[in-house]
Formats: structure tokens, sequence, C-alpha cells
């Protein structure tokens, strides 16, 4: 047989392969495999899926960066949130730094560092790791808690907290948004900490150890960039607030607070 | 310069196009969409059977800023595509793009390998690549094409399409213009959608603030003011999440011109003039009007309806209506189309000179979503404050659950919900109704007409009257907060397959509820579907229907072989995950129909029905040959398989009854070649 009888040959059978006679054996939503290439088509569908529904996403929220008067001991204070990923899973990062001007050390350094997913329409579940940061008393904690919104639009974020020795505490943080008019938005905050026992190292005593409560109005000159004038009371109570009148300190305090609402 | 090129109507689009170039910054603007003052007396004749069509990179200048976007031979919109029912098409395509792209020829029935959706009709066009679509269509009217790429279309890939009819055209006009309404963001489209899964609410400025509260109370009551934000914080939802991406980020757009940039049509008085109006958006649901001047709808997705006249009119995004308007006074007309959260608009003038400026009507106050749009059940917890008339519905006070099934809004039955849920459904519609008979969201108390689904009657008498024999409900579920859109609680990202497979010739009916509180402008592609809004052989044939917030309607359609896409023309609802293939396999038994429904065996179908209305015998005899069936049909035309023989022009089938109250008793061809058009 000549090359060329057998080129003429392999060329039929391309063009018979490839033309809609065969589109009967097709399977449902891959019928167009008939007419084109079966690898690009293939690819092409693979994208179509993903792309439509599973795309990822990344958020980077600065909910508080301020400035706190904290009576006559100004503190400033970094409180975030950034998460990537899909509508599944997403990785999510949650920063608090408090830095204590005045005596020039972080007061506060903590990360946690969370696996993100929905449970319920408005509740995502968070279980991961949290490190604080203090000189001194570094800390790792297991986390497990819960994100999302409360009907009556209470932005809920609470979490249960479990040391390396075995210590348990838990924090409760809720806000609220009021629109004042579309751009300037009173937002009331509370956060309250728990601990199961006393962990003097870290002055935390069992119960209900700290009490937060504030306000803050701010001005959405864009959605994602807000200046914001406020005032924050805070409150150790209980035990933990032995350990600070111990240790000569006020157990509470009521800050003004200017800063900054941003996300990107 | 000559602005106003004369191009033959047998010309190559190419002429118009190299003609466009050498007009500078005009050159942004395709001929057709011109305003009047740059030489647009009525459309620039561009029509052909080949077409070349490039898809590239375009600076643009929208409203006196400049932006960047993706446009078809440079212009935004894309230039006007015309060529004659059942002519065969070729259309080659040209990627100058980094990233694939395509076109979809919206509401066209191509086969479906030639319809133009990445991974479901063909691979898509690859950067640098020329792809050749070869088609004819069965069909005439007002159709547009879009991307179905990436998000493509919100950056400008989008034009108009017009068929001629192969005979006659009922509609008589002396004038005609199209009008592509869009929305433009100078922001990347990716942008704008990454910011909704960030923060729904980011574009919506219309919320109800304490202000409002304030004034509500004053005006309502306090106790029904409570009880009315209650509930709604019970549920977590907002009755003023009407659009996702509103004015404060778009720049709407009547062909590619701002209302800064004041585009203008002009008319003689007492010259019907024919407005071809194509919602090309990528997220905006328009309420169309032209203050002082009615207009009287002569087609909806490109297909004739029997005339009925209005003065305003929703359209969804891809929807297409024609309408007929005879402005008799020397004055200039406004062309107002305005976002359906009233967020914003885009005014266009309709003038006898050129240098005219029509008056833009004030924005309107925003419409608030109620009870309504729930389609909750009355005794659902969130409810209770609505039960004591906490909305506008003050009536509705005393009112116990039986009584809802005589209320108009109220389904009475509780809808069963066999899909899935979690995560990413919010809600579901408990007790849907049918919609169709309203105008759409805050249409319903304009001191005017307004145009309902239940108006439309189709022209033509529908080609397959069978009962469906199957029918598929499928749910449009969402969860707004996280911004997850999709169908029966499923995104297309985590479907493993075709919503539901079909047999070719199948009489399908597919039941749409939306559990959502959205309006979702939904299309099927490939086959219209008769909207069952009464009883009559007449039912309106539609590409893309807004199915109303807590609606159930009702979609008949005679399954076209395909694998073809199915989603909310709201983009980014698209985008989310709102989307499915349907897929339709060639015939098994059942006798071949067409995508119309006519029996492809037979010259002509048999009514099934012993007594035959005058309709059914008009029918019969608007029944085109079987071999012109399958040359109009082209779905074993592959490509690189031997092109079927154009389908001969043919005298249009005597259509006296449906016509009664058309004004076209002087219609002759002349007439309709539009002299003026230039």
């Amino acid at each position: 047989m000549s090359v060329r009888l057998l080129t003429a040959i392999a060329g039929a059978a391309i063009t018979l392969a490839a033309s809609p006679i065969f589109a009967q054996t097709s399977v449902p939503g891959a019928q167009a495999d008939a007419y084109w290439d079966k690898d690009a088509q293939a690819a092409a569908r693979a994208a179509l899926y993903k792309e439509h529904g599973g795309g990822t996403t990344y958020y980077v929220l600065a909910d508080r960066l301020e400035y706190q008067s904290n009576e006559g001991d100004p503190l400033l204070l970094f409180d975030g949130q950034a998460w990537w990923g899909n509508d599944r899973n997403k990785l999510t990062l949650k920063p608090e730094i408090e830095y204590d001007f005045t005596a020039d050390r972080f007061d506060e350094a903590e990360v946690q560092a969370l696996w993100s997913r929905p449970i319920a329409r408005y509740f995502d579940v968070q279980a991961g790791v949290r490190h604080d940061f203090v000189a001194g008393a570094d800390r790792t904690f297991g986390v497990l808690g819960v994100q999302g919104l409360a009907p009556y639009w209470f932005d809920i974020d609470a979490a249960l907290f479990v040391s390396g020795d075995g210590d348990i505490s838990a924090r409760f943080e809720a806000e609220y948004e009021l629109l004042l008019t579309q751009r300037l938005i009173l937002q009331p905050r509370t956060e309250l900490n728990f601990a199961a026992q006393s962990v003097s190292e870290v002055r935390v005593g069992s119960g209900l150890s700290t009490a937060e409560i504030g306000a803050r109005l701010r001005y959405e000159i864009k959605r994602q960039f807000a200046p914001y004038v406020g005032v924050s009371w805070t409150r150790s109570v209980g035990e933990t607030a032995d350990f600070l009148r111990a240790d000569g300190e006020d157990p509470g305090a009521v800050s003004f607070v200017a800063g900054v609402r941003l996300w990107f | 310069m000559n602005l106003v090129e004369s191009v033959s109507r047998r010309g190559v689009l190419k002429a118009g196009m190299a003609g466009g170039a050498a007009l500078g910054a005009l050159s942004l603007i395709p001929a057709w969409a011109r305003s009047a003052a740059s030489g647009n007396k009525g459309i620039f004749e561009l029509a052909g059977s080949e077409f070349d069509l490039a898809i590239g990179h375009t600076p643009v200048n929208i409203g006196g800023r400049t932006g960047h976007a993706v446009t078809t031979n440079g212009t935004l919109p894309g230039p006007l595509l015309r060529f004659r029912e059942g002519e065969r098409i070729t259309l080659r395509v040209k990627n100058l793009l980094e990233e694939d792209t395509s076109i979809h020829w919206h509401g066209l029935l191509v086969p479906f390998q030639m319809d133009g959706v990445p991974g479901v009709s063909f691979p898509g066009v690859k950067p640098g690549e020329t792809f050749v679509y070869e088609y004819s269509v069965p069909q005439s009217g007002t159709y547009w094409y879009h991307s179905h790429s990436g998000l493509q279309e919100q950056s400008g890939h989008y034009g108009p399409i017009i068929i001629d009819p192969a005979g006659k055209d009922p509609i008589q006009f002396d004038r005609e213009y199209v009008l592509v309404l869009s929305d433009w963001s100078f922001l990347h489209p990716h942008e704008v959608f990454s910011r909704l899964k960030k923060s729904n609410d980011v574009y919506n400025f219309q919320q109800r603030t304490a202000l409002d509260f304030l004034t509500d109370a004053k005006a309502k009551g306090l106790r029904l003011t409570i009880d009315d934000r209650l509930s709604w914080g019970c549920m977590r939802m907002s009755p003023t999440d009407i659009a996702d991406v509103t004015g404060a980020v778009y720049t709407y757009l009547i062909n590619g011109h701002a209302t800064a940039d004041n585009w203008t049509a002009i008319f003689n008085a007492g010259e019907r003039v024919r407005l071809r109006i194509i919602n090309a958006s990528a997220m905006t649901i328009f309420n169309f009007r032209i203050p002082g001047l009615p207009m009287t709808v002569v087609a909806a997705d490109g297909l004739h309806v029997q005339p009925v006249e209005t003065d305003e009119f929703q359209i969804g995004v891809a929807e297409t209506y024609d309408v007929i308007v005879t402005p008799s006074k020397l004055r200039a007309y406004a062309l107002v189309a305005e976002s359906i959260d009233r967020s914003g608009q885009v005014v266009a003038t309709f003038a006898p000179e050129p240098d005219m400026r029509a008056t833009a009507p004030l924005l309107r106050e925003r419409p608030l979503l109620t009870h309504k749009d729930m389609a909750m059940a009355m005794d659902d917890p969130c409810m209770k404050g609505m039960a004591h008339g906490g909305m506008d519905h003050g009536s509705m006070a005393g009112m116990d659950h039986g009584g809802m099934a005589g209320m108009d809004h109220g389904g009475g039955e509780k809808q069963a919900h066999d899909h899935k849920m979690g995560a990413g459904v919010d809600m579901v519609a408990m007790v849907p109704a049918s919609r169709l008979d309203e105008p759409g969201l805050g249409l319903e108390n304009v001191p005017h007409r307004a145009l309902r689904y239940s108006q439309l009657k189709s022209l033509e008498p529908n080609p397959d009257t069978r009962e469906p024999s199957r029918e598929v409900e499928v749910h449009l579920t969402g969860n707004m907060e996280r911004f997850m859109w999709s169908f029966d609680g499923v995104k297309m990202s985590d479907a493993k397959g075709p919503l539901v497979t079909l047999a070719e010739g199948e009489r399908v009916r597919f039941v749409m509820v939306n559990d959502t509180m959205m309006t979702h402008p939904i299309h099927l592609h490939g086959q219209f579907f008769e909207v069952v809004n009464g009883e009559s052989d007449f039912k309106p044939r539609k590409h893309t229907i807004n199915v109303k917030p807590g609606e159930k309607c009702a979609l008949d359609f005679t399954a076209n072989a395909g694998d073809w896409a199915f989603h909310c023309h709201l983009l980014f609802h698209m985008h989310a995950g709102m989307m499915q293939v349907v897929s339709v396999m060639p015939g098994d038994g059942e006798p071949a129909r067409d995508h119309l429904g006519r029996l492809k065996d037979q010259p002509a179908s048999k009514p099934s029905s012993a007594e035959e209305k005058p309709s059914q015998a008009k029918r019969k005899s608007a029944q085109k040959p079987t071999s012109e069936l399958h040359a109009d049909h082209g779905r074993h035309s592959g490509h690189g398989s031997k092109p079927a023989p154009p389908n001969p022009a043919e005298p249009a089938a005597p259509k006296a009854d449906p016509m009664k109250g058309m004004d076209h008793g002087s219609m002759d061809h002349g007439s309709m070649d539009h002299g003026d058009r230039r």
C-alpha cells in the first residue's frame, strides 16, 4: 500500500470521526465534543464549571485602626480580619495588636489563623490556632468559634480558646451598624472575655474577666474608607480586676477614640 | 469629512468600519450608534452575509472620561449586524485579547455548536485565533450578541443584531433606531464583582436610615414602623436590596452615550418610528419610557406581538422590545432608561432637530420590596409584624391564613422545596404566586400605563400547542449576604452535569420558582419558550424573562437538540453560580420536531384538535416545507460539513386576524425600505 493511500485512509477516518454522525454517541452536557477537539472541549468545560461559582476572593479589613486616649495612657489599637478562599473554605486571619505609647511596648499582640466554613445561612464555623506574642508570656491556643450575622443585623464573633496548658477562655464580640445617613454610621460594639480558671501569670481571673462597650461614629467617604471618632469603656471585673489593683493599675478606663476603618 | 456614509445594503460591514476608523474620536462609536449631530439620521445599512469581527482592547470616552473597554471592531457598542432571515451567515471572529473570548448570538436559533458558549457549545476562541461561525436562522427581528467569556460583557463586548424578515415585515414604519441600553463601570468588572463578595451592599446608597425610621413612624405610627423593621431584621433582609450594582458605580448608556453625551435621534412630525430597544447591560434591569409619547409594543425578544400601547416598560437584561412611536409634536422627547432601583438613569434625546436636548426627568423615588416579594407564609416567625400591616398593606390587618387564597398575590398553596438548602439558600418562597400581571418592581403605582407580560400576545399563532409532557421545576436560589446565586441551591461549580436532560422535540414546561427577593432575567439558550400567561394559542415567545421576587411562572417549549446554557442574565449572578446546562439529546422515538415545534418529517403537521380554528389553518399555511426547515435549522451542518443552501425568500403567509388594530393597510415592501435611513 502506498503512503499516499494510507494518508488518504487516515484522513478519511479523521473526517469521519469528526463528523456529527458520531454525535449520537455523545453524552448529555458534552454533545459539542462531536464537533470540536475533545481535549479542548473538556478543558473549556472544566473552566466553565469552575468559573461560575467556584472563584476565590480575598478580603482585608481593618475594623478598628485607632488611637485610644485611655485616660492619659494612650494606646494604638489594630483589630483586623483577612480571609482568602471560596464559598466553601476560607483561610481567615484575625490580628489584634495593642501598643502602649507611654510604656513603649505591645500590651497585646495576637493572631488567629483559622479555617472557616459555612455551617448555616449566615454563620461560619472557624477552627485553628491563636498565638499571643506578648514578651514573656507567649502562648498558643486552639480556637473553635462561630462568626456571622445574627437576626436583627448583629455581627457576631464568638470563640473558645484552649491554651497549651489546658486553660479555657472565651470571647464574644457583637457589632451593630445604625445608618444615620447613607454614609454616616453609628457602630455600637461590645466585647466580653471569659475565663474558666485563674491564670495569674497573665493576670486573668475566672469568670467574666473584661467587658468593653463602645460606640464609633464613622463617615464612609468611600465604603472602603471611613474615618471615625468614638468612645470606648473598658472594665476588668472580678478576680481580673483584683489582679490589676494589686499591680497598681486601674481596672476601668474610658477612652476617646479616633481612627479609620478600611477594607479592600 | 462625509460622516454620512452610504453603504449599500449588500456591502460588507468592513466598508463601514473602515470609514469609521478615519473619524478619530468618533470611531469609538459605530455609525449606527452615533448621535444625530454626528450624522446619524437613522440606521446605517451595514448588512451582508459575511462579517469580520475583531475583539480587542480599546480606550473609550464615556461622559467625558476615558475608560478601558473590550470592544468589537474597536467600538462600544459593537457594530450592528444586519442580515436576512434564512440567509447563510459567515462571521469570522478574531481574538486580539490576551485571554479567550467568544460571541454568543443572543436569541438566535443557531445550531448549538455555533451558540458561542465556551465549555458548552465550543471550546472558545483562543488569543490570536480566528473562529468562523456559520449558520442561518429561521427568524427575524431585534437581537444582540455578546461575549460569554469571563466578564467581558461588562467591559463593552456587545452589539445589536437586526434580522430582516424573508418576506414582508408586518411592522410598518418610516424610520428606525436601535437603542442599546447598557451599564458602564470605570472599575474593572472583576473588582466590581469582588467587592460584592466582600460586602454585598457596597453599592447600595439607598438603604433605610434612622431618618427614614422617624419619617415612617410619623406617617404610619411607631408601632407599625417598629414591627416592620423587626420583620426585616429578623430575616436579615433589606427591602432596599433591589439592584446589586447601582448608579454609585455605573454610568448608564444608550448606544454608548452617557446622559452628558446627549445621544440624539431625529424624526419628522407624524412619522412612524420603530425603536428597537435592547438591554445589553451586565447587571441593570431598566425602566424605559418616553414621557409624553405613548409606545406601541410590536415585538418582544425579536418576535412579533400583537400591538399593545403603553407608556413604560421594565426591560430585563437581555430582553428586547420593538416599539412604534408616532411623535406628532415638534418638540424634544426624552428617551429615559432608569435603573430598577432608581439609583441612576440615562437620558437621550428624540427630537426634530439634531441640536436639541430633551429635559431629563428627575429620578423617581426608589421602590421598596414588600412582603409580597418574600412570598413567605404568614405564620413565619419573622412575619408577625407584617401580618399587622407593617408594610404599606394596611388592609391585611385581621386577615387569617385562609384569606390568603383570595388575595391576588397569595398563592395560598404552600410551595414544596425539594432542592438543596444550606448556606447558599438564605430563604425560600413558601407561597409563591404568579406575577405575570404585574409590571415589575416599582411600576405598580406609576400614574400611567406600564407593560405587563400578561398583555403580550404573539402575533403569529404558537407553532406547537401540545400540552407539555414533562414538567421541570427550577428554583432560583441565593444568599444575598454571601453573594451566592444558584439554581435549586446548586451553584454551577458544584453541579456534576446538566440540570436536566431532555429529548429532542419533547414538549417541556419549566416551572420557575423565585425563592429570592430579586428580579432575575432568566435566559434559556437555543429555544423560544412560551410564557404561559393564559390559555390562548398566542402566548408570547421569549428567550429571556424577568422572574419577579417570590414569583412562580411556567415556560413551555419544544426541546431543540443540543447542549444549551441556562442562566440568570445578571452577569455577576451567573458568575456566582446561577447557571446550568440543559441538555437536549437528539431524537429517540418521538417524531422529530425542530425548535419551532414543527414536525420535521412531514411537510405540515396536522393540528391535534379536530375543530380547526382559523388561527390553526393559518399556522399550517405559515409552515415551511421540510427541506427548508433543515436548511434553517442546520443542526447537522457542523463545521466543515457542507453548508446548507440559503433559504429562499418566501412570501409571508396571510395574517389577517391577529393583525387587527395594526395600521398596515398600506404596507408594502417599498415602504419599509426606509429611504430616509441614512
